[in-house]
């Protein structure tokens, strides 16, 4: 007893004052990562039961108690999805539109960025501002007059009328605009003074520096882009058009008195092109987060 | 010879600016250098500024103008003047569908800056390296579905005879709860799927504002004694003030816009319990085809969130400290 009350540093406590920090630190902290861990099985438990529906076998798929470790995996409601849906076309629908936003993103944002950060215009600062008040305007207040424009741009129903509309922003200027504020400007003259020009300097010297921004924008417009609902409802109705989101709330329609493995087995392939993006991207999705956070 | 004619021509060209219509540009001098420099930045704006312009700046404007107008799309647009907007104020809908969004964003929003704090927080706390990882993927996790995959898997889950929500809850002796099918759950259910969906984000907004806490600041905090509530209260809280700050604006600003997930689960019912604003202005617009009243709604909850953000940052000058 006295050697414990001792590793609380001070010789002259009791036992009772040791229980009492006992209570007071190392118990605390204990329930608090407990009821933590409670929590994130909570968390990831959705994810867990559609992976595990997903292979149950269809007669089985809505009957309690959840089988959570599937030990006779039924892959035919996979081979389902495909039948249903044109589930391959809507994958590859959405491959191709997030990945011409995402491109595209990166070059309007990076263009304007670098012009707001490093090239000196007259009306810079107002057109800065004016970009800037534009990230204030929900996407609902514009939904209507932008389905007109594609409308009337022949775009409606064409996976063009998803991107094209995606490939200003603001958002993207402002975080591209202050990583290349924090390039040094020495380098641009060191550049200069080698016989480079204004646009060898921006794609040759700046553009390879900001790498990491590249890489946190594409991954927020990645993930955005790849789960958007609401715009493809309303400018697409061709099924062989559909991105994934409607593709499932399609199939979902579909199942509404069958299986629901079926639909959960289409939740879990759309899962896997995102699962594998953040893998590799995860700190880089993070750290765009923060910095709208810290320096917005 | 005939290799010749030309250089000089060219050199020519350099000599008298006047037979250049471009020298102003090219000239080899700093404000040559200076007006290229101008030049290229209007031609890198110039993507960004157009697309802003037709797609964002000018439909801002165009939905206010078509809010005046009565139009099916098909027949020519008709003047109404004020007509949709007080049809809007009389239509219980639409008002039923302001006050889900208002309700939602409350809770929505409340939650998830006081779990998104307090995840960030506990992640703060001592703990191994491997545990710290499990708990934030796992946290992070959710933020990967789409609002329509969330909402049909909970939306299963949730299911009052056969989700597996209902069926723990049993097994702890709590009787089947009418998830998504009685007004005052489905709402409930709304908020804890939007929780579950956008907490991660909050919480990785925090992990940054509580990095950016300086040391020195918390352990004087140490070593005035400042423990438990107090410290949490006093230092803490007002340090991450401006991460709360921006964490309720944009918190807001996508609560009022939520759509898929009411739309997927309860298609805004039982009755009208669920159904948003956005969801109103949707149905207005694109299933009724009344372009002009869907401009209406679009118009009055831009006008909302314009002056609920406005308020915020009122407010803020009273409770936000920059260190």
């Amino acid at each position: 007893m006295q050697s414990t009350a001792t590793n609380f540093g001070s010789p002259r406590r009791t036992a009772g004052a040791a229980v009492g920090d006992f209570l007071r630190y190392r118990l605390g902290r204990w329930i608090v990562l407990l009821v933590t861990a409670v929590f994130a099985v909570i968390v990831v438990a959705p994810f867990a039961w559609t992976v595990s529906t997903s292979m149950r076998l269809p007669m089985e798929s809505f009957s309690v108690p959840p089988q959570w470790i599937v030990l006779n995996p039924d892959w035919s409601n996979y081979a389902r999805v495909f039948e249903r849906i044109p589930f391959f076309q809507q994958i590859l629908n959405s491959f191709i539109v997030t990945i011409a936003v995402v491109i595209g993103q990166l070059f309007t944002a990076s263009l304007a960025g670098y012009a707001f950060a490093r090239l000196e215009f007259p009306g810079r600062n107002l057109l800065f501002w004016l970009i800037m008040a534009t990230m204030m305007i929900p996407l609902q207040a514009t939904i209507i007059p932008v389905f007109v424009i594609i409308s009337r741009m022949g775009l409606a129903n064409t996976l063009w009328g998803l991107i094209i509309p995606a490939l200003p922003t603001a958002f993207g200027t402002f975080l591209m605009r202050q990583y290349f504020l924090g390039v040094p400007k020495d380098f641009e003259e060191a550049a200069i003074i080698d016989g480079a020009n204004q646009l060898q300097v921006f794609g040759r010297v700046y553009l390879p520096l900001v790498t990491p921004a590249l890489a946190v924008l594409a991954m927020l417009v990645f993930n955005g882009t790849w789960n958007d609902f609401f715009r493809p409802l309303i400018f697409i109705n061709d099924p062989y058009l559909f991105t994934i989101p409607l593709g499932l709330n399609d199939l979902k329609g579909y199942m509404a008195t069958g299986s629901i493995s079926v639909v959960l087995a289409g939740v879990t392939m759309s899962l896997i092109p995102v699962v594998i993006v953040y893998i590799f991207g995860q700190r880089y999705l993070i750290e765009g987060i923060m910095m709208g956070g810290v320096k917005g | 010879m005939s290799s010749e004619a030309p250089t000089a021509q060219h050199n020519e060209l350099h000599t008298h600016r006047s037979a250049n219509p471009f020298a102003w540009l090219t000239e080899n001098t700093l404000q040559g250098m200076a007006r290229r420099k101008a030049l290229l930045g209007y031609l890198f704006l110039a993507p960004t500024m157009l697309g802003i312009l037709i797609f964002t700046a000018g439909p801002v404007v165009f939905s206010f103008v078509l809010s005046l107008f009565r139009w099916n799309v098909f027949s020519p647009p008709e003047w109404v003047g004020a007509a949709n907007y007080a049809r809007m104020f009389a239509d219980s809908r639409a008002l039923t569908g302001f006050w889900n969004s208002f309700v939602f964003v409350f809770f929505a929003v409340a939650l998830q800056v006081a779990l998104g704090l307090l995840l960030a927080m506990i992640l703060q706390a001592r703990m191994p390296t491997w545990l710290r990882y499990t708990y934030r993927t796992s946290f992070l996790l959710p933020m990967l579905m789409s609002g329509a995959a969330t909402a049909i898997v909970l939306g299963y889950m949730l299911h009052k005879e056969f989700g597996a929500v209902n069926y723990y809850l049993g097994r702890l002796g709590i009787s089947p709860i009418p998830w998504l099918t009685e007004p005052g759950w489905a709402m409930v259910s709304i908020i804890l799927s939007y929780l579950w969906l956008a907490t991660g984000f909050t919480m990785i907004l925090f992990i940054g504002g509580l990095t950016n806490i300086s040391t020195e600041i918390l352990d004087a905090a140490d070593v005035d004694g400042a423990q438990g509530f107090t410290r949490f209260w006093h230092i803490t809280l007002p340090l991450v003030s401006p991460t709360l700050l921006f964490a309720a604006v944009t918190g807001v600003i996508g609560g009022l816009q939520v759509f898929d997930l009411p739309y997927i689960m309860t298609r805004g019912g039982p009755g009208d319990s669920t159904r948003t604003a956005v969801m109103v202005m949707y149905e207005s617009a694109f299933k009724n085809m009344e372009i002009g009243y869907g401009s209406t709604i679009a118009v009055v909850l831009f006008l909302i969130i314009l002056a609920v953000t406005a308020g915020q940052f009122g407010l803020s000058k009273r409770w936000v400290f920059y260190q």
